[in-house]
């Protein structure tokens, strides 16, 4: 077992005195990954009760979610709230990364007296307890009749997505150098053909990671929808969370494969981004 | 015109051009300052406002009151702060070994390692506490897992109360923790481990002295996002406690949503968002906001 004596650290420390945080490690990312998992077998299971593992298997919830229409009114409405949470987390993306991108293009390029002042203010979306901030503009969209509108729903996620954009596309713009801009404009381009010629080529890969993360915050997104979103337009998290509340219904568990499976997804993406744009440099 | 009048000429067009540049730079970020003031700001001012306002429409600190006398309150608030400061510390007894242990892989493997921080980080809330009702129920798999190793012979209720709670809000909260600490720890230079080593001191004495308070703003940067995300955690407890535990923010929603009192959910909300002005503000003086953003 001659490996257990390689040394593991600068400190010398050999490998079978560390071993205790190896295998704690291991069980911790065990624990931090299986469990979400626990919710595909359950989502084939036939029984209507939670039992774990499943005794007999079916799709019966994957076709409760997709055509189970309700006799009162015709509609399936866990396909009409997953539609709403689509249109409204693709809106979010054209909402929250252009406005974002521009704040964090400003906030880069200007003195470091104004940037003190307003960063804090933009941040404050992620720092504000959001049940305030729900709060806040159910009581703000009631005055404007934009309770239950998707336009609404949009400026609410929008709100929260917006932090992470300026987050990611300023630290991006940290790392990349404007004298590249003046180079461009010396040579004659207006401000802005340098920046989309010169400098948005360079951080595309983030403002696009940036887009993702504004979409999956938008579709995850509870709080908010849970006052603001109302009527025909209930978002999938907030059907999700009221079935929840109210009983156990293992259609939720399909639902949840399909999100694990998105959300999967999209990481993925964002992580492949991630990595051509470190190899680039 | 001599030189030094010329050179004055375009020292002015220079500044002109300076402060329109300002100008623009401070434009671009308009829409976004638009927005979160007419969208937070205001709105969050306005219920500012209304927790000040009594039941005659008068001005009047009676919300305030009723909440500082009332026994519910004031379980709210033990509760809140109760499973902040326990999730908090909990996370930081599994998350720094674990950021620990990651700082010290070769890059390629902590990122792999890292992979495991960002999945259940970006799943989706709901489906991760979800999760954990399957498995924490009586008849869920740990309940008959623990049976047939014959540890238990009834299955033990750890959902739908403090421990269920718990068990989640940890889950949940740990990639929080883990980021900013890990970012810091990858930071130290590991020569003055080295150097430590060299001079004499054992692994043990090197760690305490030398890394541990070098990794201190990282842990601290990670507690404080912890706990005041914590203190205004709502679906998780309200799906987990089981209607057992009430925190801060689910009370503020069942006072709109069931008694349609503003007063005192704003009065709530204002005591929440102090509670977390003063942490922040704490944290700021303690650890840069560069680092609070590095996520």
């Amino acid at each position: 077992m001659s490996f257990l004596n390689k040394n593991v650290s600068e400190t010398q420390i050999r490998l079978k005195d560390r071993l205790w945080l190896y295998i704690f490690s291991y069980i911790i990312l065990f624990l931090l990954i299986v469990p979400s998992l626990v919710v595909i077998p359950m989502s084939f299971s036939a029984s209507q009760y939670l039992e774990f593992p499943p005794r007999e298997w079916s799709l019966r919830w994957y076709e409760n979610y997709f055509f189970a229409w309700k006799v009162e009114n015709g509609f399936n409405d866990w396909m009409q709230a997953t539609w709403t949470s689509v249109k409204v987390a693709v809106l979010t993306i054209f909402v929250a990364t252009p406005v974002g991108t521009m704040a964090a293009y400003g906030l880069v390029n200007s003195n470091s007296r104004l940037s003190k002042i307003l960063f804090p203010i933009f941040i404050s979306p992620m720092m504000v307890p959001i049940i305030l901030v729900a709060i806040g503009l159910f009581y703000f969209f009631v005055q404007f009749k934009l309770v239950g509108s998707i336009f609404g729903l949009v400026l609410g996620h929008s709100l929260v997505a917006m932090p992470l954009v300026l987050i990611i596309v300023f630290s991006a713009l940290k790392n990349y150098d404007m004298n590249q801009e003046k180079v461009a404009r010396s040579l004659g381009a207006t401000r802005f053909r340098a920046f989309r010629e010169i400098t948005l080529p360079q951080i595309k890969f983030s403002i696009i990671s940036a887009s993702l993360i504004a979409f999956l915050t938008s579709f995850d997104e509870i709080i908010i929808s849970l006052f603001v979103a109302g009527g025909d337009n209930s978002t999938i998290t907030r059907s999700m969370f009221l079935a929840l509340r109210d009983q156990i219904d293992p259609t939720i568990a399909a639902i949840s494969t399909i999100l694990i499976v998105i959300s999967s997804g999209l990481l993925i993406i964002i992580q492949l981004i991630g990595n051509k744009e470190n190899k680039k440099d | 015109m001599t030189i030094v009048e010329a050179e004055k000429l375009n020292q002015k067009g220079l500044q002109k051009v300076a402060s329109n540049e300002r100008f623009t730079f401070f434009g671009l970020t308009l829409p976004y300052l638009i927005m979160v003031t007419a969208l937070i700001v205001i709105p969050v001012g306005w219920l500012f406002y209304l927790s000040f306002i009594g039941r005659d429409g008068s001005f009047s600190f009676e919300n305030y009151e009723r909440m500082m006398k009332s026994k519910a309150y004031i379980r709210i608030f033990i509760t809140t702060f109760k499973i902040s400061i326990l999730t908090t510390i909990i996370c930081a007894a599994i998350g720094y070994p674990l950021a620990y242990f990651m700082s010290q892989l070769s890059r390629k493997w902590a990122n792999i390692c890292m992979i495991g921080v960002l999945i259940p980080f970006w799943t989706s809330l709901l489906v991760r506490t979800y999760a954990w009702l399957v498995l924490l129920q009586k008849k869920g798999l740990l309940n008959n897992m623990a049976i047939e190793m014959g540890l238990i012979t009834e299955p033990i209720k750890i959902v739908h109360n403090t421990t269920g709670t718990l068990i989640g809000m940890v889950h949940i909260m740990l990639p929080f923790l883990i980021l900013p600490l890990y970012a810091n720890m990858r930071s130290i230079d590991k020569d003055t481990l080295k150097a430590a080593s060299s001079l004499g001191a054992t692994p043990t004495r090197a760690f305490w002295t030398v890394f541990f308070p070098l990794s201190l703003p990282g842990l601290l940067a990670g507690l404080l996002i912890v706990f005041v995300l914590c203190l205004g955690f709502y679906v998780t407890p309200a799906i987990l406690g089981g209607g057992r535990v009430i925190m801060a923010a689910m009370k503020i929603s069942s006072n709109i949503e069931l008694y349609f009192s503003w007063g005192a959910a704003s009065a709530l909300g204002v005591v929440l968002l102090v509670v977390t002005g003063i942490i922040l503000f704490i944290a700021s003086k303690l650890v840069s906001m560069d680092q609070l953003g590095n996520r």
